[in-house]
């Protein structure tokens, strides 16, 4: 394997992975503001709710579309990048996709049924056909991760003298102590970045016309969910990170930037990891040993405890981690400005500052996944089963890599400017219309 | 039966359904690519797009079940197939990507303002990648019944693994039997739908059909040559399974000529069907002809235990689903002939 196929491989693998978990939160959490909006529809009998849930459907359907293919590629690239840990591993971590694909499966079902069911099925039991798919978006999501934490906290094998994978527990390798963690923070931000992403689309709407009902509805569904849930990420991302540091200390030295095992860790707030120590930060002398053990005392591994060649490339991770808190703590911010108005007086903020920030949530909430994903996945390094077996073990044998990558790459950039362009299509479709085809009850 | 046989048989299920309904699938995009100009296409194209609504996003989910059972049951095979033929897997990748997203898109745009332009680009790449998979699909199944693929990390040859007499047959049979399929299965369709197309259909089918057993009786003489152990498993022990494949496929152009369209597509099917599992019993034991054996190929027992439990759970929650999803279907709630969806959102339906 050529250095330069291998790193084709892993750029195939994050092109591939980074662009599906972006379209992958939206089939979680998008049926969940479909649903919130058809519920209320029902309720009030309000036709302008019930035609914002029919448009979203649409949006839904090219957008569940697109992450079948994308999420299908994954299942081919695990076995034709990564023969390596597929062939020793395989029959270790293969359960949960296997649940996944069930999962994902009754997820097409429900989506066929609720989609073709608009005219046909009664309000309350049409309501009802979506309840699955957000059941079971959750659960592809909870699946998927368990395969993820898997790599993160390998369980439930034995690698025996001479080098085989023996004992194999497949349920205790799915249930492994990384799960509900990561889990817990993947669905969190599944909502947070559907939230974010709808309500930008409509904040961008209310911008060009404050008095519309039926984008002023949209926007304040899509908000409120992703605003709610930011909060809660916090708390679970704080879980999150002190997991890291019980159990994968050198992750967590990275996302931190520690370079020195001790006491008394400062935290970093903001600047850069350069050669070996945060530069142009803010330092909170003492934070990081509150934040990870809760007392000033608390003893922080740093990176000086694993050989450098066991270590991830630090300035990226941290960065990305930085990036990651700081988007987050800037839409709980937004999120807080939001509720206080929804509050006091039940409708949006006046200032024209809000709708700006507003429409840049969508895609800062894309950042901050991606930026998440980043740590979590570069952070690893070099490892692709944390402690077992290495990235560069587990590449296929294979030569030109490259020129899969590229083609790929050429295949994903079209996808991506015609999604935008058919989701722009239906966004821009006069909301008239929609309304129009909505039988009046 | 062994567990491992088990497993395998619970992946063939998934393989043999994604044969039957994909292929369908896909060569409903063969005769959308062969329909003529836009204008004297239209109503061809039509009725291939609103048959394959109700069924294409489900393939997806075949081949996925297949790949994850596959993986998780015998991962060493499996990993030793995917890396020996990351070729022709890309390109069954990027063939999936641009099916998928294009038949979508093309849904989605076709009740806004006409987009002719548009429309056209996403129905050429549609009709394009529908023949391009099932031919790299055909060369992966014959990369393996040919015995090309070793055990280990991209142990065979990148190119000759594929690109080979029996591959070849095997991409040139899966072209034309998803066509035959589809043609079959259109002919029901035009019967109920567009009544002016089913001469056609019913001409394009028995077509297909004849081009099937000429593939496959040549197929004959290059599998004796270039596939000695997969010649002599489809002559002892899939034999029976070979005969009623071709009897089927014998009974379908008979039935077609007779304009007996229902049953020419269960017949049809079942050719297909036949010659899946007449495969399978051709290449057992070996999973990878020549490397490896079922047994020796599979995963540690404890997994084969819970994928097993896994797929008749699955099953549980799945079949009630798909019942409610055709019965909804069967009863016209859902969808039905001249009633498209107000909402136009079909493209990604079941």
């Amino acid at each position: 394997m050529v250095a330069a196929d291998l790193m084709a491989a892993r750029q195939q693998m994050a092109l591939s992975l980074g662009w599906h978990i972006v379209i992958a939160c939206l089939g979680v959490g998008f049926p969940a503001l479909i649903l919130i909006a058809e519920r209320r529809a029902n309720t009030t009998g309000d036709p302008l709710l019930l035609a914002l849930a029919r448009r979203w459907s649409k949006a839904l359907a090219v957008l569940f579309a697109v992450g079948a293919v994308s999420g299908t590629i994954l299942s081919f690239e695990l076995g034709v990048l990564w023969p390596g840990m597929m062939s020793r591993f395989g029959d270790v971590i293969g359960l949960p996709f296997a649940i996944e694909g069930f999962a994902f499966f009754i997820e097409a079902i429900f989506i066929g049924i609720y989609l073709y069911g608009w005219d046909r099925l009664a309000p309350k039991t049409h309501w009802w056909t979506g309840v699955p798919i957000v059941i079971s978006g959750t659960a592809s999501a909870l699946f998927v991760v368990a395969a993820n934490a898997w790599m993160n906290q390998p369980t439930g094998f034995r690698v025996d003298a001479s080098g085989n994978v023996v004992d194999i527990d497949p349920v205790a390798a799915m249930f492994n102590r990384a799960l509900w963690p990561e889990a817990t923070h993947m669905i969190l931000a599944a909502f947070i970045v559907s939230g974010f992403l709808v309500a930008s689309v409509h904040a961008n709407a209310l911008r060009k016309d404050r008095t519309s009902r039926h984008h002023r509805a949209a926007f304040t569904i899509a908000f409120s969910v992703a605003a709610l849930a930011v909060p809660a990420q916090l708390i679970v991302g704080d879980w999150a990170a002190r997991f890291l540091f019980h159990y994968q200390p050198t992750k967590f030295a990275a996302l931190e930037g520690v370079e020195t095992t001790g006491d008394h860790q400062p935290l970093h707030i903001g600047g850069l990891f350069i050669d070996g120590r945060v530069r142009y930060g803010l330092p909170i002398p003492d934070g990081l040993s509150l934040l990870a053990g809760h007392s000033t005392s608390t003893v922080v591994a740093g990176l000086d405890q694993v050989p450098a060649d066991r270590t991830p490339p630090v300035a990226i991770v941290r960065l990305a981690f930085q990036v990651m808190v700081a988007t987050g703590f800037g839409l709980l911010a937004l999120g807080v400005w939001f509720g206080w108005c929804q509050w006091r007086r039940q409708a949006l903020p006046r200032s024209a500052w809000f709708l700006r920030l507003a429409m840049l949530t969508g895609p800062a909430a894309v950042v901050a996944l991606e930026a998440g994903w980043i740590v979590t996945e570069v952070g690893r390094q070099p490892w692709i089963v944390y402690g077992v077996l290495r990235v560069k073990d587990a590449v296929t044998d294979a030569a030109g890599i490259r020129v899969g990558y590229w083609l790929l790459l050429g295949v994903y950039s079209a996808l991506t400017v015609v999604t935008v362009v058919v989701l722009r299509r239906i966004a821009r479709s006069p909301v008239d219309q929609a309304v129009a085809v909505v039988p009046v009850p | 039966m062994t567990l491992a046989e088990v497993v395998l048989v619970l992946a063939w299920i998934g393989v043999t359904a994604y044969a039957v309904l994909a292929g369908a699938d896909f060569g409903a995009g063969f005769w959308d690519l062969t329909a003529g100009g836009a204008a004297q296409g239209r109503s061809m194209r039509h009725l291939a797009e609103h048959a394959i609504a109700p069924v294409w996003e489900a393939n997806h989910v075949w081949l996925i079940y297949v790949f994850v059972v596959l993986w998780t049951g015998f991962p060493r095979p499996f990993a030793a197939m995917a890396s020996t033929l990351y070729i022709p897997l890309t390109g069954v990748a990027i063939g999936v990507i641009l099916r998928g997203a294009a038949f979508a898109f093309r849904k989605s745009i076709a009740d806004g303002e006409v987009d002719l332009k548009l429309e056209r680009a996403f129905g050429a790449t549609f009709a394009a990648s529908s023949v391009v998979t099932p031919f790299f699909l055909g060369t992966v199944a014959g990369a393996v019944a040919s015995g090309r693929v070793p055990l280990g990390n991209a142990r065979g040859d990148a190119v000759r693994s594929w690109v080979n007499p029996t591959s070849i047959l095997g991409g040139t049979l899966a072209v034309a039997t998803c066509s035959f399929v589809a043609a079959v299965f259109l002919c029901v369709e035009a019967e109920r739908e567009e009544p002016a197309l089913t001469e056609s259909l019913r001409r394009k089918a028995i077509g297909a059909g004849l081009v099937c057993g000429m593939v496959a009786s040549i197929g004959v003489a290059v599998l004796k040559a270039d596939s000695p152990q997969l010649f002599h498993g489809l002559t002892h022990r899939g034999l029976p399974l070979v005969i009623v494949s071709g009897l089927s496929g014998l009974a379908a152009l008979v039935l077609l000529r007779r304009r007996q369209f229902r049953p020419a597509r269960l017949s049809g099917a079942l050719a297909v069907v036949a010659i899946v599992w007449g495969w399978a019993a051709g290449q057992y034991p070996d999973i990878l002809i020549g490397s490896v054996t079922i047994q020796d190929g599979a995963g540690a027992r404890a997994t084969l235990m819970a994928v097993t439990v896994a797929v008749i759970a699955g099953a549980v929650v799945l079949v009630p689903s798909l019942l409610i999803l055709f019965r909804l279907a069967q009863r016209g709630t859902l969808g039905g002939a001249t009633n498209r969806p107000v909402s136009g959102t079909g493209g990604a339906c079941m």
